[in-house]
């Protein structure tokens, strides 16, 4: 039987044990329905997610939702939409409670007096032109001046298809503001053309973003071993989907076998009642979802399938170091 | 079942669980270490010890709260905790 000192030296062994017992329990919550952008490939609005209930206006009862999520053992609040920033009031009533970490197009700034140290991710979905063509502007330009140097802040930044050979320019630029990335893919939802993956596209950005952690080691927050989950598919020779994701709502869960899991997980609409089946839409096809703290979690709960050789648990060690980076429970 | 359950007796039968239900292999309930830590050592995560813990409360008709979980952090830490837990009632 392995067991993780037989596996790891001092040094690994310490990095194991700064995480072991953080038991991160996230859920994911609609802040609103509405968004000052509509990008082409938004899950949330491709799949009519934004009708699917009402929004809580009252923010006593916000505050009070939050109050039952943190009993009922909740540690880290993910803020989505739409777009949060438009509610700052419902954001305030996460971060007064609990861990949060804030999901946003950057286009309006969470002021920092008000919320000090709260993670923000902003979204970027390539380059200009990409930007432009998808999101119908080039938000980089106003989220960056928003954000620039600020310590707690990084770029989501999902790589299309046309982004291979082009990464590093929009890496640069984010490295130039002094922010950090995180790199993710996109799953291309509303179907538009030219932006679906093909098994030797796949092959070419696992490369780029190997290349990428090797030049920007100050700016990139990610590993390889999360580059190769996330363009194969495929994890100690399982591969993702349906009945491997960790991400489904947990009363919403009636699978059988029941997957290793995120404990306690649940996608909360913007009315506070309604559940969604997942950490994205209910309309992706699990097959070809690339969504990219799915598979991170992924690999997150299935802990001791690592604990095979040392570098399966290095491997798990690295990939939930960056999750624990990118939500605020690790410094940079 | 008696109130003054052996403790030895508690090891050995949670080790078995442990053993079976996370199919931990090369591995007896003899030569399961009672005070090795699960988490630090095994990797056991809380959903492990969900799993354990309901198989637990079924054998012995009791209930253990998740809110005791990061106490339970070895098997002799499990055994003493049932062993509490059957005799105050
Ligand atoms: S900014 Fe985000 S929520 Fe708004 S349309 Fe784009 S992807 Fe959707
Ligand atoms: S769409 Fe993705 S995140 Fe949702 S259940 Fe399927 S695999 Fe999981």
């Amino acid at each position: 039987m392995q067991t993780v000192s037989s596996l790891l030296d001092e040094s690994w062994a310490a990095r194991y044990r700064a995480i072991s017992r953080l038991n991160i329990r996230s859920s994911i919550y609609d802040v609103t329905n509405r968004c000052n952008l509509r990008c082409k490939g938004c899950f949330f609005f491709s799949s009519g997610e934004h009708q699917v209930a009402p929004e809580e206006t009252d923010l006593a009862r916000w505050e009070a939702f939050v109050d039952r999520e943190r009993a009922r053992g909740v540690n880290l609040a993910i803020l989505i939409g739409g777009e949060p920033t438009l509610c700052l009031d419902r954001v305030e009533a996460f971060y007064r409670r609990m861990p949060t970490s804030l999901a946003t197009n950057g286009l309006i700034k969470a002021p920092r007096e008000r919320f000090p140290e709260m993670m923000v991710g902003i979204s970027l979905w390539g380059d200009e032109e990409d930007e432009k063509l998808l999101r119908g502007k080039d938000t980089f330009a106003v989220s960056s001046r928003n954000y620039a140097g600020d310590p707690y802040t990084y770029y989501l930044y999902t790589i299309t298809p046309r982004q291979i050979g082009r990464t590093e320019r929009v890496i640069r630029r984010i490295a130039d503001v002094g922010l950090k990335v995180h790199m993710q893919l996109l799953s291309n939802d509303e179907g538009v053309e030219g932006f679906s993956w093909t098994p030797s596209q796949l092959a070419d950005i696992r490369d780029e973003m190997d290349a990428m952690l090797d030049a920007y080691p100050q700016t990139v927050v990610s590993c390889r071993y999360y580059h190769e989950i996330i363009t194969t598919g495929r994890m100690l020779g399982r591969p993702f989907g349906w009945m491997e994701c960790p991400s489904v709502t947990e009363p919403l869960d009636t699978r059988d076998p029941r997957p290793k899991r995120l404990i306690r997980f649940i996608r909360w609409a913007a009315d506070l009642e309604t559940m969604h089946r997942c950490c994205t839409s209910a309309t992706r096809d699990c097959a070809t979802c690339k969504d990219g703290a799915a598979h991170m979690s992924w690999v997150m709960v299935n802990k001791r399938a690592h604990l095979r050789s040392t570098k399966d648990l290095q491997n798990w060690i690295e990939v939930y170091e960056m999750f624990a980076k990118l939500y605020g429970f690790l410094p940079w | 079942m008696s109130e003054r359950k052996d403790i030895r007796t508690l090891i050995l039968r949670i080790a078995e669980i442990v053993i079976e239900e996370l199919k931990l292999e090369d591995i007896t309930p003899e030569t399961f270490d009672p005070d090795m830590d699960l988490v630090d050592e095994l990797g056991v995560d809380s959903m492990d010890l969900a799993t354990v813990a309901l198989v637990l409360q079924d054998e012995y008709a009791v209930f253990i709260d998740e809110d005791d979980y990061p106490n339970l952090k070895t098997i002799r830490l499990i055994a003493e905790y049932l062993q509490t837990k059957l005799r105050t009632g």
